[in-house]
């Protein structure tokens, strides 16, 4: 392919508007996008959720989903006009010169079919090869994704498949037909960060040796950087600015953006190790469980001071959430006890006493789910007050007042309001509230900033650290990002498959040398800069990343 | 399948713990009803004496569990008893009614899963139109209405109105396959509307609950027409919901045809049950009521390994 070839206009849209349907009217949810990308290169759309980056990225297809509709604006890919296009016309570009990589290969893999087949419809169904000739090249593809025994792998059902490996196969799907333009959209967001950085350097790989022009959606501005030439960045459906990759990370030109670029600061220094002989409030000794005949923890034992922050890293599957459940009693132990100021406390949570319970409350992922969608948010803080504390009446009022007001909600604003009126960093800040009702010297913060965006996460993390001044609480912060590690935590727990397989302070973690997993994990956490992924597979090489690594060892 | 095997197995020998149940259930409601056989045969007008007589004769002076056993034995061995009326085998006046009563479930089922299932499916592609509407409309009317009265409706159009079937459906067992289905025409249309209606707006909704899944999105993000989305890609996945109520409803062909078979005067075992409770003829009532369940249960078990094996993850495990 000839320079110019390689930039010549593949997909230019012009004044993009979608509407989104709800409440009975149709709502403006992009207002009048411009883009435009040249055959062989990879824009990055970055933006918070509620940005429209996704519904930008369908709309790249002619695709939009249910209850939305393009408004104005044209989509021109290879100079067709896909909003005028007719339904057999835009179903003719799909899987075969456009194509799609959802977040989610699990979900985006129909279960009830073998890899292969799902991988060849798209070449048989727009008769690029025959089945046989397209297997071939499905294998192929495998090989070059680097899919343990490629022969083999695309005849097994998703189920059959790990994540990882899912995800590099939905490229490599998306890859069949050799499309001109590939939908990238937050391919990586649902995988654990070791896996992660495989999925990434394949995905890097492959569009480079086939020139496919792409558009790389994501929430994470360290994956954007390895992966696009050019970022476009995004909010509320309005473009906020666009520049090379290079120049966007060094000198980001809108305020918004270098908000975003900031979030990664927040940092709050360790604090000094307890005295000699101080007894740990919390202290897990040699603590295993299993889920039914599935041993799940395996001897973990660790312990949290008063005032103090632990963080418990691990992939998914490690144990982290596990442990939390053995802490609390919901999962009594098989084996090992849990101490309470130096007490031990009972396995069972139903034979623990109302003030060993109120000791120890939890935050959770979800707070969506979390909280009780039918009850108002003073109700839904002032049930532990009443259950722990016997408060009643005004004294309940006054004192939920004061929980509102240390979450940093106005309590005549939010007092009488349902969670579903709530953003969702607020229906966080009411799950920490819940938990303070409680008056507990320990909480568990499961996943807690994960479900947020980075702004917002940043807030969350600062409320909890000014509340642990305030209050000298204990946190067992669990968690799989590693820059909330470095942000909050004193001491840092990494777990491996239901094992501890390296604890100690956070400076002394984050300096090397490290046990080889901790090692594999800290490598793999993406930075902000775009030569990060090069340097590191130069360093490492491909068998020392991801999968490959874990392989190796075992 | 060394998942699937050891689930089947406890799913057989849960429905033959479950039929174990139902057969003391039935024993004990006969046992339960005022008067017993001998008074029953030898009517208001017996002595003590004779009445005493037949007793010893019938062994019904033994404990009830000895009586039960003894009648659950000769079941499992296909021996049901005398019957009370005409004094002949049990087992040789049911086996050819039963045959009928298959023979009509058959039909019905041969008419209606296909078309259930096919219009399932078009009501999910074309969800929302026209013709989606009709079909629910149509299936609701259908499910409804009494089959009694369907009967008669049909009855009224198809036999007196156009005389296109005949409206009593007497078949012998010596009758060709060709009359026989002719002759069993209606009633069968009758069962197969009933049954359509509702395996219809299961597969509908199976479909539909399907249909905002990602891998839906990703086929149609792939390029898969429509139709090829919901027969390839949705159907699959609907189909242990499917499954189940087509079994259901299989059972229910061979159960429920007590009302059409009275209506349709058709020789099959919901006509002897009827008989058989009018003139309390208690074996034959026993013998009904035990097919009828181990029908029911039977057909459970094959809705349960259907699902089974519908589960790719259960068919293929790790």
């Amino acid at each position: 392919m000839s320079e110019d070839d390689k930039k010549s206009v593949l997909l230019e849209i012009k004044d993009l508007k979608i509407e989104g349907y709800s409440d009975e009217n149709w709502i403006e949810i992009v207002h009048g996008i411009d883009l435009t990308l040249h055959r062989g290169e990879v824009m990055g759309l970055i933006g918070e959720s509620g940005a429209g980056k996704s519904t930008i990225g369908l709309a790249a297809m002619g695709f939009t989903r249910d209850g939305c509709r393009i408004s104005n604006g044209t989509v021109l890919f290879d100079g067709m006009d896909l909003t005028t296009a007719t339904r057999s016309e835009r179903r003719a570009l799909r899987g075969s010169r456009i194509a799609y990589v959802a977040q989610s290969a699990a979900a985006s893999f129909n279960p009830a079919h073998k890899l292969i087949d799902q991988h060849t419809e798209s070449s048989l169904l727009h008769k690029v090869s025959s089945k046989a000739d397209s297997q071939e090249d499905a294998i192929e593809l495998y090989r070059r994704l680097r899919l343990p025994n490629p022969e083999e792998i695309g005849f097994r059902y998703p189920h059959q498949v790990s994540g990882g490996q899912l995800q590099r196969a939905m490229t490599a799907m998306a890859m069949s037909c050799r499309p001109d333009l590939i939908i990238f959209d937050e391919p990586t967001t649902a995988l654990d960060v070791t896996t992660q950085i495989e999925v990434l350097a394949a995905i890097r790989d492959i569009v480079d040796q086939f020139n496919t022009a792409a558009l790389y959606i994501t929430h994470d501005l360290a994956v954007v950087a390895q992966m696009a030439d050019r970022i476009k960045v995004l909010l509320k459906g309005d473009e906020v600015e666009e520049a090379d990759t290079r120049k966007m990370l060094a000198d980001p030109e809108e305020d918004y953006t270098k908000s975003l670029w900031a979030v990664r600061s927040f940092k709050r220094d360790q604090k000094s190790e307890p005295a000699a002989g101080e007894t740990p409030l919390i202290s897990v000794k040699n603590v295993s469980a299993s889920y039914g005949p599935v041993k799940v923890l395996d001897g973990v034992s660790f312990d949290i001071y008063r005032g103090r922050t632990v963080a418990v890293v691990g992939e998914s599957g490690s144990g982290k959430s596990t442990t939390a459940r053995c802490i609390t009693g919901l999962l009594p132990p098989t084996q090992g006890e849990i101490l309470y100021d130096g007490k031990p406390m009972p396995p069972n949570y139903k034979n623990r006493s109302k003030d060993q319970l109120r000791q120890c409350q939890m935050i959770y992922q979800m707070a969506d789910t979390a909280l009780n969608p039918k009850k108002r948010i003073g109700e839904i803080i002032g049930r532990p007050l009443q259950f722990y504390s016997g408060l009643r009446g005004a004294d309940l009022k006054k004192r939920v007042d004061q929980l509102l007001d240390q979450i940093e909600m106005e309590p005549s604003l939010y007092y009488h309001r349902l969670p579903s009126e709530l953003s969702g960093g607020q229906k966080q800040r009411v799950g920490i509230a819940r938990s303070l009702a409680a008056d507990p010297a320990f909480i568990i913060c499961d996943e807690v900033t994960s479900a947020l965006d980075q702004l917002v996460a940043e807030g969350i993390l600062r409320l909890l650290d000014r509340l642990q001044k305030e209050l000298n609480l204990a946190y067992m912060f669990i968690t799989h990002d590693l820059a909330t590690v470095r942000s909050i935590a004193d001491v840092v727990v990494v777990m491996k498959e239901g094992k501890v397989v390296e604890m100690g302070p956070k400076e002394a973690m984050f300096q090397p040398p490290h046990h080889e997993y901790t090692d594999l994990l800290l490598s793999s956490v993406p930075e902000m800069d775009p030569d990060w992924l090069s340097n590191l597979l130069d360093q490492r090489g491909l068998d020392n990343i991801g999968e490959a690594a874990h392989q190796k060892k075992t | 399948m060394g998942g699937v095997l050891p689930l089947i197995g406890k799913r057989l020998l849960l429905g033959l713990v479950t039929l174990l149940v139902v057969s003391i259930i039935i024993f004990g409601a006969v046992e339960l009803l005022p008067g017993d056989i001998a008074q029953q045969i030898l009517g208001q007008s017996a002595t003590e004496e004779t009445v005493a007589a037949l007793r010893e004769e019938l062994g019904l002076n033994r404990p009830s569990y000895v009586r039960y056993f003894e009648w659950l034995g000769g079941a499992v061995q296909g021996d049901f008893g005398v019957s009370l009326a005409n004094e002949r085998s049990v087992a040789e006046q049911l086996g050819p009614r039963f045959a009928n009563t298959l023979f009509l479930a058959g039909l019905a089922a041969l008419i209606s899963v296909p078309l259930a299932i096919g219009l399932g499916v078009l009501a999910a592609l074309y969800r929302n139109s026209v013709f989606d509407r009709v079909a629910n409309a149509l299936s609701l009317v259908a499910i409804s209405s009494p089959e009694f009265f369907l009967g008669y409706i049909l009855i009224v159009f198809f036999a007196v109105q156009n005389q296109m079937f005949p409206a009593i459906s007497n078949v012998t067992p010596n009758m060709e396959m060709g009359e026989r289905i002719y002759r069993t025409m209606l009633p069968a249309i009758t069962m197969a509307l009933v049954v359509t209606a509702y395996m219809m707006r299961m597969t509908r909704a199976a479909i539909i609950n399907l249909l905002a899944s990602p891998y839906i999105e990703m086929a149609r993000l792939k390029g898969v027409p429509n139709g090829k989305v919901i027969t390839r890609h949705a159907l699959p996945n609907a189909l242990a919901p499917i499954i189940n109520v087509v079994a259901l409803n299989l059972a229910y062909l061979i159960t429920g045809v007590v009302l059409v078979e009275v209506v349709f005067v058709y020789p099959g075992v919901g006509q002897l049950l009827v008989d058989s409770v009018t003139k309390r003829d208690f074996p034959v009532v026993q013998a009904c009521c035990l097919i009828f369940a181990a029908t029911f249960i039977l057909f459970n078990l094959i809705a349960d390994v259907g699902a089974i094996l519908s589960n790719p993850r259960l068919r293929h495990p790790k």
